[in-house]
């Protein structure tokens, strides 16, 4: 089925797409890595500097007020797009890394000696540091839901480690390495039964998918505003209200107290808690910004047309003589992690590079996935809505000339 | 030959492409004939970790001069070890502690230069200097 999204029109929303890179219009493939920023949002962040500028929560005057109200409204947008029951549920933080840090440490207060925590084989180090960290100070037991080749979960596997000793189950709802969207809905049902909370990485998830969290029952769930259209160093953490309650504040400071004296402090009430310190607002109200962006394009659109580029750059690239492409599980976004025989992913990324088309290499933050296929790195090309064919037309000749150039 | 004549030479080399294509294929061609390690020196203590290529060099003193030998699992990574090791291999330490590497900016590489470029590059440079100061030490 055709796309039927007006491309040209979602292009020109993005001034950056319009550069040239080493004397090439620019081919953007690294959006699993950050998305592009619309117009709509940039002026979103130059309106803020330019006319409401103050700090929130605390002012009586209007600068201060209008900050409050257009902060506290870009955290309901937040709460529709994930579908969350109350705004205060919503946690403001810098980014996915940041919400994961949040859980981690408030889990100090839940686990003990011998408790388990499982993760799976295909997370981003943000979503196992963390952890084992956690584990260092509790003396958890961190266990790793294994995967196949096609880098999708055994759960069979998964069910098996599930026990009463299992606390917290943690994994992405997309891989950034392989894009493999994982059955969250079992994991979800499956961690309840034996009454562990469960954690979910959203980051390459929310750009690409509808995310109810109130039907997934999900604990927790994660997103950063750069992956959305919007910008750096701010993100999301929702928690259930009774999590959150539960959980004891990451950071003291201003902002998160309700009484304090040098005797002892009493705790603001959620989501302020967890909002130590003046926030990131200008970012709070972009992220509100670029939510409705996306909204205005409608996420089911994006999705189909992302799956129609995903189709067709695999099938051009699966022409490429040597490709391997990590990743096959049919349930996926639109993400490419390949290697081409013998051929360094460093390499063919430079010369990309040098043709003007941008492309992630390397681990991917994703060592353990890495060791898991024996390689040192992929070629990773991730797709967004304002992608085009023409433009993987111009990936795919531009890796075999790579190709061709280091053989 | 000093480094600074070498580093003319390839500057000269480089000045003769037209366009970055050729300078790769050139650096690619470089990184073929690289004059690689011994097997029993691409140990994990020689290794340099940039965070994408690895490096491995090793370094050896003939007479009062050192000589570079070399690997990385990257192509273009071997070519720019290529170029520096023909700058700095079979030179006094004491030079090679002196020398400066502005020419890789002057050949259209700066982009590898930068610590962001994360390709150990520029660990190797320290690390080829390193080496020069250990064998200096030695020396004295």
């Amino acid at each position: 089925m055709q796309t039927t999204l007006d491309i040209l029109r979602i292009r020109a929303d993005f001034p950056i797409l319009k550069r040239k890179v080493n004397g090439s219009p620019l081919v953007y493939l690294d959006n699993a890595a950050t998305s592009q920023t619309p117009q709509q949002v940039i002026d979103v962040i130059v309106d803020y500097y330019s006319s409401y500028n103050a700090n929130i929560h605390r002012g009586v005057h209007a600068l201060s007020q209008e900050a409050t109200d257009a902060y506290e409204k870009a955290r309901i947008k937040i709460q529709h797009f994930f579908n969350a029951s109350k705004a205060y549920e919503i946690l403001f933080t810098s980014g996915t890394t940041h919400s994961i840090n949040i859980v981690a440490n408030g889990f100090s207060s839940f686990v003990t000696s011998g408790d388990e925590i499982l993760v799976s084989a295909m997370e981003h180090h943000s979503n196992i540091v963390p952890w084992q960290m956690l584990c260092e100070r509790s003396g958890a037991i961190l266990k790793v839901i294994p995967m196949n080749k096609d880098g999708e979960l055994l759960m069979d596997e998964f069910r098996q480690l599930l026990s009463n000793r299992t606390k917290l189950v943690v994994c992405n709802h997309v891989s950034n390495a392989l894009g493999t969207i994982n059955p969250i809905e079992e994991i979800i049902a499956e961690s309840h039964k034996v009454g562990a909370a469960v954690l979910l990485d959203g980051a390459q998830a929310a750009p690409h998918i509808a995310v109810d969290v109130q039907a997934l029952d999900v604990d927790f769930y994660t997103a950063s505003a750069h992956k959305l259209c919007g910008p750096t160093g701010i993100g999301m953490l929702y928690g259930k209200e009774e999590w959150l309650t539960k959980l004891p504040p990451y950071q003291g400071g201003g902002e998160m107290i309700e009484e304090v004296t040098f005797e002892k402090t009493t705790y603001a009430g959620l989501p302020h808690k967890f909002e130590a310190g003046t926030p990131n607002i200008c970012g709070g109200i972009a992220f509100g910004a670029a939510l409705d962006y996306i909204n205005s394009i409608g996420l089911e659109a994006i999705a189909q047309y992302e799956h129609e580029l995903l189709a067709y750059a695999t099938e051009k690239l699966l022409e490429i003589d040597g490709i391997t492409i990590y990743g096959t599980s049919k349930n996926k976004t639109a993400v490419i992690s390949f290697n081409i025989n013998g051929i360094h992913p460093y390499d063919i990324g430079t010369l990309l590079d040098k043709m003007g088309i941008a492309v992630r290499t390397g681990h991917h933050c994703a060592q353990p996935i890495m060791d898991f296929y024996h390689i040192p790195g992929t070629v990773r090309a991730s797709f967004s809505f304002y992608n085009t064919k023409e433009e993987i037309d111009r990936f795919v000749s531009a890796v075999l000339k790579a190709k061709q150039m280091l053989f | 030959m000093n480094i600074l004549d070498i580093q003319q030479d390839i500057i000269d080399e480089f000045s003769m492409f037209d366009d970055w294509m050729q300078r790769y294929e050139y650096m690619i061609d470089l990184g073929k004939s690289l004059p690689l390690i011994e097997e029993k020196y691409k140990t994990e203590d020689n290794v340099i970790k940039g965070c994408q290529s690895k490096v491995w060099v090793h370094a050896e003193l003939e007479d009062d001069k050192l000589v570079f030998t070399a690997d990385s699992d990257a192509i273009i990574t071997k070519g720019i070890i290529a170029i520096l090791i023909r700058a700095f291999s079979h030179q006094k330490p004491k030079d090679i502690i002196e020398a400066n590497t502005d020419f890789i900016d002057e050949i259209g590489l700066k982009e590898h230069l930068s610590p962001t470029r994360a390709n150990g590059l520029v660990s190797m440079i320290k690390q080829l200097k390193l080496y020069a100061v250990a064998y200096q030490t030695q020396l004295n």
